[in-house]
This record gives C-alpha cells, sequence and structure tokens, in this order.
C-alpha cells in the first residue's frame, strides 16, 4: 500500500484527538469499547510512524503558503521521536486494559490518554512556535488530570505541585514566544531562524532563548527545575508514570530544547556549556537522591532525573558523536524507563504495596515482571550487550573526544551508582527472601504481560541498532545530522 | 416550560428582583452571544467570545434561580455531549478539506464570489468552523461551572480525618 | 516602558506563588502572572495611532497593512486566554479536592510527599 507520507502528517494529530472525543461520545459507559478503541488508535499510529520511516515533508495546513500559513514538519528527528511516543504508547495502553480494571470512570482516563498522545504528536510535529505551544499545553492539561487520576490523598497533592509548577513554566515560555515574535515578526520556525541569521543574536533575542531554556528546562525536569518530578510520578497510576517519565518529559522537554537550541537560534559555547553543567548537575543529583529512597516509584523518579541529565550532557557537547549519544540514549531511555515503571506499577497490583523494605522473592511469583525488569535493569544500568551501554559508552567517549575528561569521569562514576541502585530494587524486591505476607500472589493479568514483554523485546532490539556502528546507529543518525545541520534549509 | 417555571419560583437562588431582570435580560444575552458567534467572520467575535456569552447566559440562570433551573433547560449529559459533538465537527470541517476538495487540512474549500465579500454568507468554512467552536466553548464553559459549584463545603470536625502523622512513621519518604 | 510594567506584572504574579500560603492565593497570582504576559503580547502587536485590524470594503490592503494594529497577537492571546480557562477550571477543582481530603487550604500542612 503507497500511503503519500503527506497525507499521514495531520492524521498523527487529528487521529487519537477524534478517538478521544469518540471514546467521550459513545464509549461513556462502555468501558471495553474505550479499551478497544484507545488500543486500535494507538496501534494505528505506532504502524503509521513506522511507515514514516525514512521520509521527510512540509504539510501546509489549509493550503496556506509558508510564512502566512501553519507548517507541520516531519523530519528524521520527528520520526524517531514519534517511534518511541506512539509505539510506547500503544504497550501502555495494553497494560491499562487490566490495571484500571479497580479504577470508576475508566473511560476518562482513555480520553485523556488519547488527548496526551496528540498533544505529544502535535508538539513533534510542529514547524510554527505557537501551535507548539498549543500542543504543549494540550499535553500537559492531559497529564496534570492524569496524575490526579485516582483522586487519593498523593495524588491530589502530587498534581497540585504539577500543576503549579508547569503553568509557571509554560507562562515563561509564552513570555518567551512573545519576544521573538516581536522581533522577528514571524511564528514559523525556518523563518524564524533565517530571520536570526541575518540579524545575528542580540539581547532581546537572548533573553527570550533563556525564558525558553528555563521553561522547558521544567518540562523536561533537569536540576534545578526538578521539583515536581519525584511528587508527580510516583503518585501517579503506573500507566500514567510510564507514560509521563518515558516520553512526555522528553518529547516536550528535552525535544524542543534541541530543535530551538540547534535549529532555531543557532547555538554558541556559552549556551551549550550551560546545557552541559545542567546535565551534569542533574545527573549526580538525581543518580545520589535515588540511593536513599525507599519508595520503588520515587527511585525510579529520581533516576529518570538522572538519565535525563546524561541526555543534555550529551546534547550540550554539540559534536555529531556526542548528539548521537544524547539521542539514542533519549529512545532508549523512553523504552526501559516505561518498561520498569510498568513493572513496578506490577508489583503494587500484586502486592499491594511500594515500600522496599516490604517486599521481597517476587521471583518466583510474578515471573513475567521478575524476567523483564532484569532486562530494563540492566538496560539502565549500562551492562553489555544491552541498549543503555551503547548509549552511555557514546556519550563517556565524546566527552573524552572534546576533551572534557571531568564529565566523562563524572558520567562514569554516575553508570555506576546507577548500577548500585538497581541492584538495589532487584535484590530488594526480586531476589531476596519472599516475606509471609507475600505467599500465594496471583500472576500477572495477560495483558500486562503483553506489555511489558513488548517493552522488553524493544529495549532488547534497540541494541542492535549499533550494528551499523557505533558512530552511526540505524536511525540515530540521521536524526543527529538533523540537529547538526544547524539552522533550518529553507 | 412549567417545569422550569415553577424551579425557578422555589427558595433557590437569589431574591425576586434579581430573578426577574434574568428572566428579562436571559435571551437577549443568548441572542447577543449567537450574533457574535455567526458574524465572526467579519466582525470581531467568532467561537470563543460568543461561546463565553452564551454560557454566560447559563451562568446567569445557575445564579439567579439555582443550579436545577438551568440543568432543567441542559443537563450535565446532554451538555457533556454536545461539548464533544462540537468539536468532532469542528475535526470533520477539517477533514473535509482533504476528502471533498482533494486539498490540505482545513483548506477554505468553499469560495466566495467577489459579490458577496462583507456579508453574512461569505467567509468559506470559517462561519461553520465558529458555529463548531462556540458549541463547544459554551457547553465546555457551562459544565465546567456546574460541576464546580455542586462542590459543597462543609464546615467538617478535623479529626474525624485521617492524622497525617502516623502515616509519617511508617518510613514514607 | 510600557514592556517593563508588563514584566513588573509578571514579576508581581510570580511573587505571589512563592509566597502564598493559600492555595487558592496560588492560583489567583499565577492567573495574574498569565495576564502579565498576555499584556505583552497584545502590546508587542501595537501600532501608534493605528487602526483596529478590520476590514472594510472602502479601504485599499495596502492603506489598510500601513495603518492597523497587528492582528495576530490578539489572535493568539485570545488562544490562550482559553487555555488559560482550562488550567484554572483544573487548578479550582484540585483545591477543592484537597479540601476535602485535607481539610485545610493551607499549603504548609499539604507536605505529606517528602523527600
Amino acid at each position: 500500500m503507497n500511503v503519500d507520507v503527506q497525507t499521514l502528517i495531520p492524521l498523527f494529530v487529528a487521529v487519537p484527538l477524534g478517538m478521544s472525543l469518540l471514546v467521550q461520545l459513545l464509549a461513556r459507559h462502555r468501558h471495553v469499547l474505550a479499551e478497544v478503541l484507545t488500543i486500535i488508535t494507538l496501534l494505528l499510529l505506532a504502524l503509521m510512524s513506522c511507515y514514516s520511516v525514512g521520509h521527510s515533508g512540509i504539510y501546509h495546513l489549509g493550503g496556506w503558503p509558508t510564512p502566512v500559513g501553519i507548517d507541520m514538519r516531519l523530519d528524521a528527528l520527528a520520526t524517531l521521536l514519534l517511534l518511541a511516543v506512539n509505539i510506547v504508547g500503544l504497550a501502555v495502553s495494553l497494560y491499562s486494559v487490566d490495571y484500571m480494571r479497580r479504577f470508576t470512570a475508566r473511560s476518562h482516563f482513555h480520553s485523556l490518554f488519547l488527548l496526551m498522545v496528540t498533544g505529544m504528536n502535535g508538539v513533534i510535529l510542529a514547524g510554527d512556535l505557537f501551535n507548539l505551544y498549543v500542543f504543549l499545553e494540550v499535553a500537559a492539561i492531559a497529564s496534570y488530570s492524569l496524575v490526579a487520576f485516582g483522586c487519593a490523598h498523593e495524588e491530589l497533592e502530587a498534581s497540585f505541585k504539577y500543576i503549579v509548577l508547569g503553568s509557571l513554566s509554560s507562562a515563561l515560555i509564552l513570555t518567551g514566544v512573545a519576544l521573538v515574535y516581536g522581533i522577528t515578526g514571524t511564528l514559523n520556525l525556518a523563518y524564524i531562524a533565517a530571520r536570526i541569521a541575518e540579524t545575528g543574536r542580540d539581547t532581546p533575542l537572548l533573553l527570550a532563548f533563556g525564558l525558553f531554556i528555563c521553561g522547558f528546562s521544567f518540562k523536561a525536569a533537569l536540576v534545578p527545575f526538578h521539583a515536581w518530578l519525584p511528587d508527580a510520578h510516583p503518585a501517579a497510576p503506573a500507566p500514567v508514570s510510564a507514560m509521563l517519565s518515558g516520553v512526555l518529559i522528553k518529547a516536550i522537554g528535552v525535544y524542543v530544547l534541541a530543535r530551538l537550541a540547534f535549529n532555531v537560534f543557532g547555538i554558541t559555547d556559552n549556551e551549550l556549556s550551560l546545557l552541559r553543567w545542567l546535565g551534569l548537575l542533574s545527573m549526580v543529583a538525581g543518580g545520589l537522591l535515588a540511593t536513599g529512597q525507599k519508595d520503588i516509584k520515587r527511585l525510579f523518579a529520581y533516576s529518570s532525573i538522572s538519565q535525563v541529565g546524561f541526555m543534555v550532557l550529551g546534547l550540550g557537547l554539540g559534536t555529531p558523536l556526542g548528539l548521537v549519544g544524547g539521542l539514542y540514549h533519549l529512545v532508549n531511555h523512553a523504552f526501559f524507563k516505561s518498561l520498569l515503571f510498568l513493572n513496578a506499577g506490577s508489583v503494587e497490583y500484586a502486592t499491594g504495596t511500594r515500600k522496599l523494605k516490604h517486599l521481597g522473592g517476587l521471583n518466583r511469583q510474578l515471573p513475567v515482571t521478575a524476567a523483564t525488569s532484569l532486562v530494563g535493569s540492566m538496560s539502565i544500568a549500562g551492562i553489555p550487550p544491552f541498549s543503555g551501554f551503547w548509549s552511555k559508552l557514546i556519550i563517556v567517549l565524546a566527552c573524552i573526544e572534546s576533551g572534557y575528561y571531568g564529565f566523562a569521569t563524572a558520567a562514569v562514576l554516575v553508570s555506576i551508582v546507577t548500577l548500585a541502585y538497581q541492584l538495589k530494587v532487584q535484590r530488594m524486591a526480586f531476589f531476596s527472601a519472599l516475606p509471609e505476607t507475600l505467599k500465594g500472589l496471583r500472576r500477572e493479568p495477560p495483558m500486562m504481560a503483553v506489555a511489558m514483554i513488548l517493552l522488553a523485546l524493544g529495549c532488547i532490539a534497540l541494541s542492535f541498532a549499533v550494528l551499523t556502528g557505533l558512530r552511526e546507529p540505524w536511525l540515530i543518525s540521521a536524526a543527529q545530522q538533523i540537529l547538526t545541520a544547524g539552522i533550518f534549509g529553507d | 416550560m412549567n417545569a422550569s417555571r415553577k424551579l425557578r419560583e422555589e427558595g433557590t437562588g437569589m431574591g425576586i428582583t434579581v430573578k426577574t431582570v434574568t428572566r428579562w435580560l436571559k435571551g437577549p444575552i443568548l441572542l447577543f452571544g449567537i450574533y457574535l458567534v455567526l458574524y465572526g467572520h467579519i466582525t470581531p467575535g467568532g467561537g470563543f467570545g460568543g461561546g463565553v456569552v452564551i454560557a454566560c447566559s447559563f451562568i446567569l440562570i445557575t445564579l439567579a434561580s439555582g443550579e436545577r433551573a438551568a440543568l432543567s433547560l441542559f443537563s450535565k449529559n446532554v451538555t457533556s455531549r454536545l461539548d464533544s459533538a462540537g468539536l468532532l465537527i469542528f475535526l470533520a470541517l477539517g477533514w473535509l478539506g482533504t476528502a471533498w476538495a482533494g486539498a490540505y487540512f482545513y483548506s477554505n474549500f468553499i469560495t466566495t464570489p467577489e459579490a458577496a465579500q462583507f456579508t453574512l454568507l461569505s467567509g468559506g468554512i470559517m462561519p461553520m468552523a465558529n458555529i463548531a467552536l462556540g458549541l463547544k466553548v459554551a457547553s465546555a464553559l457551562f459544565l465546567v461551572f456546574t460541576l464546580l459549584s455542586a462542590f459543597k463545603i462543609v464546615e467538617r470536625e478535623l479529626e474525624d480525618l485521617p492524622d497525617p502523622a502516623d502515616q509519617q512513621q511508617e518510613g514514607e519518604s | 516602558m510600557i514592556y517593563s510594567l508588563c514584566l513588573l506584572l509578571i514579576l508581581i504574579g510570580l511573587y505571589g506563588v512563592v509566597v502564598s500560603r493559600q492555595t487558592l492565593k496560588i492560583v489567583i497570582s499565577l492567573l495574574i502572572m498569565n495576564h502579565g504576559v498576555h499584556l505583552l503580547l497584545l502590546l508587542i502587536g501595537y501600532r501608534e495611532a493605528g487602526s483596529p485590524p478590520i476590514v472594510d470594503p472602502s479601504i485599499s490592503i495596502a492603506e489598510f497593512a500601513a495603518g492597523a494594529v497587528d492582528p495576530l497577537p490578539q489572535a493568539l492571546v485570545l488562544t490562550s486566554i482559553v487555555i488559560g480557562l482550562g488550567v484554572l477550571a483544573l487548578m479550582v477543582a484540585l483545591c477543592v479536592r484537597l479540601y476535602e481530603r485535607y481539610g485545610t487550604f493551607d499549603v504548609t500542612e499539604i507536605r505529606r510527599l517528602r523527600g
């Protein structure tokens, strides 16, 4: 079937939006219909993302030519992120069929979930600055509601903290958009890039860029803007945590930061060094804070902060190898962190607790969870030949190649700390002796097992990406070239 | 209409002056909102502003006569379905741009003749988009107001609530 | 000069978010911050002695483009106001639910999550 990729581009946004409304309209009380519609939508989106590998294009909404109208661009970087978002979304929607059975109002969950996927797809494909802001808000508002979904004490408190900090950062981003519009007179990303290349970057543009870095660092949870993440991600239901930690902070945080820094504003040494230091701070702070946690999901949340630090360090190096490392780690982390959060959710589903000291010996009781969490832990800790090892190796090599021996040493040390806390989770939750209270647990329901196995296979498949060469992993080198090409061509 | 008149005269809502003035004004306010939506492509206004004014007329009824009077006109279920339907119509308009005219999403496939510019029946798909948006915004705002006003905060003894200090002893961190 | 007043409004909102002890006051301060940003965005489109951006059949397009205020920031602010409305509704609903659970509007007492 040969479909022109141009027609697919708006469907990435229109299909989940339409399905979300259909779920609200038709399946309000028929939860099974809602689940089926969600899974079909995400399967369709995943297939569309796989089809768009290797293609690119610009779609003019409404047929209006470029400076007047709103564009949506698809290039290799967008394809990479779309694959990550939609495949992880498919796995999470399969998982949430069984996990959400104990909640009421399940159809609202699926509706909000599809809205969040709409927002993320819209941010990834946006070619216009204000369109990016609107889809960012759509995804963010859906995620605020999803974090508070269970309406228990901690979920409400975490969601309140998240929504206040999220609104603050959105106001900062809108101020940046206002300043950029005032100076360049256009909102189209390619035209902004051209104007900035002509006029140079004087002070108001630097202020706008600084505001963007602050605002998107809030969304990406870089230290010192991370305060909402350790509360929001554990308190949310497990499928929501997996989506938030796995794809949301990257699609609306790290990706937009990279896009604006490299393709629109044009990055200089000062800003690269700022990104490197932010990355280093996040890596170290997240890693050290994760070792002392007693709650399994809170540990994974701090670990997310640390891994985002790795990504931003890789992006902040600016060299092609560094960009490859950062992007590869982004995709890897999407898969293995979602897998780890789904495992934590499965543990909580079976045992009813998240505290590590009450768990133990789940290797026999929950075999699928144990096996997939072993795959996930080894990936994130960087044990060869899993995917995490390759991405961290590339980042360390890129640091050494650029001459930053201090950053490379820190990266290696934080990897060791990552291994330490992952081993702590594995030992305390899975390998130790089974306490009396946990005998005779049910196994995981089949849909949850299918979802976890899907993500584990994805992790293993990603480690084969380096087969085309360490400097040019399969899809990621194309994405990296988009970033190193500098300001947008047309 | 008799049921809503009875509800309006019960002991809910505000005093008799407010109720009388509301009874006169809710029609013109609703009409003004519809005018803003329909003429949105020629004069300032459009879906958002017009939708807010339409919602305001319903909110006025809620404030003056209690929420049961407003809900008897449009129940929560109906409003919620109108909400989703409004946005679906907007999406369908966009999709028609590709399906019918073979062009892009949201392309303006209805052209207006030169003589008909600046009149009501001009502007291509924009009036329909405005109507869909007005429907969506009005029903969404009314629904938000009704649902938020359904929370009745009752003063409770604070001893009835679970003590946070107990849970923290378990090493909540 | 006018832009620095907008910035002052944004900073007042930010101060309110940081200092307020009650959840509803935090919500109102966020609203003030949003108002400041919208004002900034609107004023960027302003032109001295400009006419409203409504096309009249009697004016030519070139005259209109030279004399009218920029209409794009007005559309951006309209969209942003509606987004802010959605977030406001969600925040107020959260505040009310928090009161139901914790019994207080005071942020210093809603501190179960720590560490």
